[in-house]
């Protein structure tokens, strides 16, 4: 038998109404313990879907008023008996209610827990599970919007709209093995070709959106390069409007790499404020040059940061040649001072340039619109469906290659049974990943992500 | 009233047709004293619907009932009058063998099987009670016989408490004419069993010189014709021709227009009838935008001059049946000799059985065939075979024999019925297999004459012939990887020749038979050293060329499928007791008590999430 936990389920400190969520066998004895119904009535004589009024009592002590709403199972979020007790907001109230509730026998919920219990109730399938998982952890607003997409069904209509086309077509090629004398429609190359390429397409789609989708989750590693003193720090502080980088006019300050997370407009930049890629004899400095290269190496993104005030350096060109490996902005400051850099020469490594003045904050709005374009952000629409984690990518990625493979078998002039094989393999990663179709593999993952068992 | 005693038997098998006739054929040459009661000696082995066997994923079963040692592929081939192998250009996963049948000399030779059979008693005699007694069961005949019998297969067909519908007339009968099976079905249903209607129907068969055939487009058998049973060496030659003609307009009119006299759109009929052979009226109604439909004119036999009418079925009444037919090509001076009818039947919710076919309430007592919910001559001859080898084994001391659906259709249809059910009559259908490219017709031998001989029905002598096959096959295989074929202008002039890339250094004949364009046929002449083999030897090593990389991917989803059978549940469980199973779930699972979680996944009515929640609970259970 489970526990029964208890936690705070809104926002802490903000709102006008916190919910503390209780759910276990024991939940609705637990919160008669605390609740006081106005008119005596108590919560375990209540039926599901059903609301009280009343007090919360605990030590003798009055807390708050609050609404009870009692939940019998099945018919709730996790599919347990659930009370939830809505009272007035606030860190202190909500947090006292909690301990009443803990007093009277829950325990505190694991983050997640709620949703695992829904999970293993069958109250949700895997997808929507982990979408929760992805709300409750969302750094961005752009990231919750998508994970509540996949919860509400975006992806899902997405892969639904794939799945009914894969459908149709290999119904209509059994339909017409299994009645070759009923005159059922020929079905032609061209038709399993059109559908094998809107498929293609469309998973394609999906797994090209998957790292933008990653990018606005997750953010993207970014590393700020460029000469000593060229407004590095600066920079950063613009967008991240804090003092995280010690900014001096004596080049070498940044010695270690500086960690921040900034929000480019929606999508989150994981900032690496780097020592500069200049030759130096200083072991320190030294130091943090290799840092800065093995940055450069692992990063999605590079801001390479020219100063406009002086000539292109060896050293700036070292750095733009890195253009090449990583998605690269070249972001030349200093614009309010006198031009001596060589815009056109720039070009011919990376023609991804903006021109700010960090120092008056001029040009961050263009910074955000380049970087939102590199992440693939302008291209990420979340109500088609993003993929949200690594499982459903090789689902779809699985169901990709299913579907490419029977083109090239039909191509190759193979026969309808083989392509068939191929078109099912690619319905049945698809079913996987919508959570109609298990294979033993679940438990794994579900033990993997979920702490399951005794 | 009063009965007498008249003896005892191991296995008693009610009902002669192609279920019952398989079932009392194993029980009886696996040993066990059997006898199969018929209601009418001149009904056994009889085909009331058309006069052909196998089809599109029935051809497969038959193949399958001949190499567990079945008898159905036999004796269809003893009595062929043309063979077609079906979807030849669809791949070898869907070919299907076809044949038309002398419907007369099939059930003669068939009645006759059973009577040569040692161990085997064939009677004529309706079972009118059944109940459990300390023996068994006990069996009462209409004349007042009393049996022992410590096994029971019911396989009464279409006869248990038939009803024959033709328009605005109605009476019990069973088909052709002969008796309804009246009182059984009230005392199986006193014993126990969930009985339901279902209905089921047949077209005309009209008189052939009535017909003209002239402007018809004629249906020919393959050269050479193929046998079912892997035993059959000489077939012989096609005997007969069929036809091919459409409905038109005219048809559909006089269709809808008496459409209301029709006891089913009149609400009389209440049994369910099949999606997949409907009546026309069914066919006209359901798909009203379809101009026309297909029909075929088939031969009964050679000594009859009866023509059966595929996709003619109908219920309408007499009248109308000659007006519409009299509307298609061909068939405009048609004379009727046997109307057209629907029939209808109690039979058995299949979700009552065990895959053994045996009941779960009723130790000993097994169904077979349409009794259970399925329709078509072959897959009652399929399960036949199983209850009728499950039986014999129940009395021998064995264990029962479970096929599966990575093995076989057989094994695919009775999983579909006993964990499915069957909401209509079930048809086997290739789709109904996730594994058909393992699941062929062509190597139905090696997936089981090997089973079949260790459960006692191929002889040592036939089986050493399979082994024998087997190592051919294998030596063949070798041959083609170890054999190298030079370029030559000979060589590149036949792969140019079907659009096929030249070589230029020596390839392996093993790669260039992989190649979808070449075949042993256009290989011949570069082919020197080809030994003589069976033709199916050269069949089986194509496709398992061809096809490698696809099979291997079906191997790998049944080994999948595999992991989640050898999950095992428990079957006196409480299912109510997991909180996380939904309550259809639950209830579902309580009734069906599926072996495993493989099982449990394909039950409708349990989601994916139910199996999740099985899966963690016997996870947990494990780690205790």
């Amino acid at each position: 038998m489970n526990s029964t936990i208890a936690a705070i389920s809104t926002a802490q400190g903000e709102g006008g109404i916190g919910v503390i969520r209780i759910s276990g066998e024991n939940s609705i004895e637990i919160a008669d313990k605390i609740f006081k119904n106005i008119n005596n009535k108590k919560l375990t004589e209540l039926k599901g879907y059903t609301a009280a009024f009343g007090k919360i009592i605990h030590d003798g002590e009055e807390i708050d008023e609050a609404v009870a709403l009692v939940f019998r199972a099945p018919h709730s979020y996790t599919g347990e008996n659930v009370v939830e007790l809505s009272c007035h907001g606030g860190i202190y109230v909500t947090a006292r209610v909690l301990r009443a509730a803990l007093d009277s026998g829950a325990r505190p919920a694991e983050p997640g827990e709620f949703t695992k219990r829904a999970f293993l109730n069958g109250k949700i399938d895997l997808t929507e599970a982990e979408a929760v998982a992805d709300i409750i952890s969302a750094k961005s607003k752009s990231a919750a919007r998508a994970a509540l997409c996949v919860k509400e069904g975006a992806l899902r209509k997405k892969l639904d709209e794939i799945k009914n086309e894969l459908l149709n077509l290999a119904s209509h090629l059994s339909a017409w093995a299994d009645y070759p004398e009923e005159d059922i429609a020929e079905v032609t190359d061209d038709i399993i070709f059109d559908v094998c390429d809107k498929a293609i397409s469309a998973l394609s789609h999906l797994i090209d959106t998957y790292d933008s989708g990653q990018a606005v989750k997750q953010g993207i590693d970014t590393v700020i390069a460029g000469r000593p003193n060229v407004g590095k720090s600066t920079l950063m502080n613009l967008l991240s409007d804090s003092d995280r980088s010690i900014v001096t006019d004596i080049p070498g300050t940044t010695r270690d790499v500086v960690e921040n997370t900034v929000l480019a407009g929606d999508v989150i930049l994981r900032l690496s404020d780097t020592a500069g890629l200049r030759s130096t004899d200083d072991e320190v400095e030294r130091i943090g040059v290799e840092k800065t290269k093995k940055r450069l190496e692992q990063c999605g993104l590079l801001l390479a940061v020219l100063d406009n005030s002086r000539e292109l350096a060896d050293d700036d060109l070292s750095l733009l040649k890195e253009a090449k490996n990583v998605p690269t902005i070249v972001i030349i400051n200093k614009t309010d001072l006198k031009n001596k850099l060589d815009t056109d020469r720039i070009k011919l490594y990376c023609d991804n340039i903006i021109k700010v003045s960090a120092a008056s904050g001029e040009g961050k709005e263009e910074i955000i619109s380049a970087v939102r374009k590199i992440a693939g952000a302008d291209k990420l629409n979340p109500s088609e469906g993003i993929l949200s984690n690594e499982r459903q990518r090789n689902a779809v990625i699985n169901a990709l290659r299913s579907v490419t493979e029977a083109k090239e078998s039909l191509k190759n002039g193979m026969t309808y049974d083989a392509v068939t094989v191929l078109l099912e393999e690619a319905i049945s990663a698809v079913l996987e990943l919508t959570g109609e179709r298990v294979s033993d593999e679940i438990v794994d993952r579900v033990f993997h992500n979920f702490c399951v068992g005794k | 009233m009063n009965t007498y005693f008249a003896g005892e038997y191991e296995v008693a098998v009610i009902g002669a047709g192609h279920a019952g006739i398989e079932a009392a054929l194993a029980a009886s040459r696996l040993g066990c004293k059997t006898a199969v009661f018929t209601i009418n000696m001149d009904a056994v082995g009889n085909c009331p619907c058309n006069p052909s066997i196998g089809g599109t994923a029935k051809g497969h079963l038959v193949r399958e009932i001949d190499a567990l040692g079945g008898e159905m592929g036999k004796t269809a081939d003893e009595c062929f009058l043309q063979s077609r192998m079906l979807n030849r250009g669809k791949g070898p996963a869907v070919h299907s063998l076809r044949a038309q049948i002398d419907r007369r000399k099939y059930a003669d030779t068939m009645k006759h099987k059973l009577e040569i059979q040692p161990n085997l008693e064939l009677r004529q005699a309706e079972i009118i009670n059944i109940k459990q007694n300390d023996f068994g069961y006990e069996l009462t005949t209409k004349m007042l016989a009393v049996f022992n019998c410590k096994t029971v297969i019911i396989a009464t067909g279409t006869y248990l408490g038939g009803k024959i519908f033709v328009g605005e007339v109605s009476y019990e009968s069973g088909p052709d004419g002969i008796f309804a099976a009246t009182k059984l079905g009230l005392s199986l249903k006193e014993l126990g069993l969930p009985l339901r209607r279902f209905k089921t129907g047949t077209p005309a068969r009209v008189l052939r010189r009535s017909i003209d055939f002239s402007n018809l487009e004629i249906q020919k058998g393959d050269e050479p014709p193929q046998p079912f049973s892997y035993e059959t060496t000489n077939l012989g030659e096609n005997k007969v021709d069929c036809h091919i003609s459409w409905t038109n307009e005219k048809t559909k009119q006089i269709i809808l227009d008496n459409i209301h006299r029709s006891p089913l759109y009149a609400g009389k009929i209440e049994g369910v009838g099949p999606r997949y052979c409907p009546s026309l009226e069914d066919k006209i109604v359901r798909f009203s935008n379809k101009p026309r439909h297909q029909l075929f004119i088939e031969p009964c036999g050679l000594n009859t001059e009866e023509m059966y009418l595929q996709g003619m079925s109908s219920s309408l009444p007499e009248e109308v049946q000659l007006k519409f037919y009299h509307t298609i090509k061909g068939l405009e001076n048609c004379v009727i000799m046997r109307p057209a009818y629907a029939i209808e039947y109690d039979c058995v919710d299949p979700l009552a059985m065990n895959a053994t076919l045996e009941f779960k309430n009723f130790e000993g007592l097994f169904g077979a065939g349409q009794f259970n919910g399925s329709s078509g001559y072959e897959e009652a001859a399929a399960q036949g075979l199983i209850a009728g080898i499950n039986a014999a084994r129940k009395v021998l001391g064995y264990n029962p024999i479970v096929l599966t659906r990575d093995n076989s259709y057989i094994g695919t249809l009775i999983d579909d019925l006993v964990t499915k059910g069957a909401n209509e009559p079930y048809r086997m259908m290739t789709s109904r297999s996730e594994y058909r490219l393992v699941l062929r017709q062509d190597n139905a031998d090696e997936r089981l004459t090997p089973l079949g001989h260790e459960i006692g029905l191929i002889s040592d002598e036939r089986y050493a012939r399979f082994m024998n096959k087997q190592k051919l096959k294998r030596s063949e295989l070798e041959r083609l990887k170890a054999t190298v074929i030079s370029p030559s202008d000979e060589v590149n002039q036949i792969l140019v020749s079907r659009e096929t890339s030249e070589i230029s250094t020596g390839v392996r004949l093993i790669e260039l038979m992989k190649r979808p364009q070449l075949d042993y046929k256009v290989l011949t002449p570069i082919d020197k050293e080809r030994p003589d083999l069976d033709s199916n030897i050269f069949e089986q090593v194509e496709i398992e060329i061809k096809y490698e990389g696809y099979i291997q991917k079906q191997l790998k989803q049944v080994e999948q499928m595999r992991k989640l059978e050898e999950k095992h549940l428990p079957v006196d469980f409480d299912y109510s007791q997991i909180n996380g199973l939904r309550l259809e779930a639950q209830e579902k699972l309580n009734k069906i008590k599926p072996l495993n979680i493989g099982q449990a996944s394909r039950i409708s009515g349990v989601s994916p999430a139910d199996i999740s929640v099985l899966l963690i609970w016997l996870a947990q259970k494990k780690k205790g």
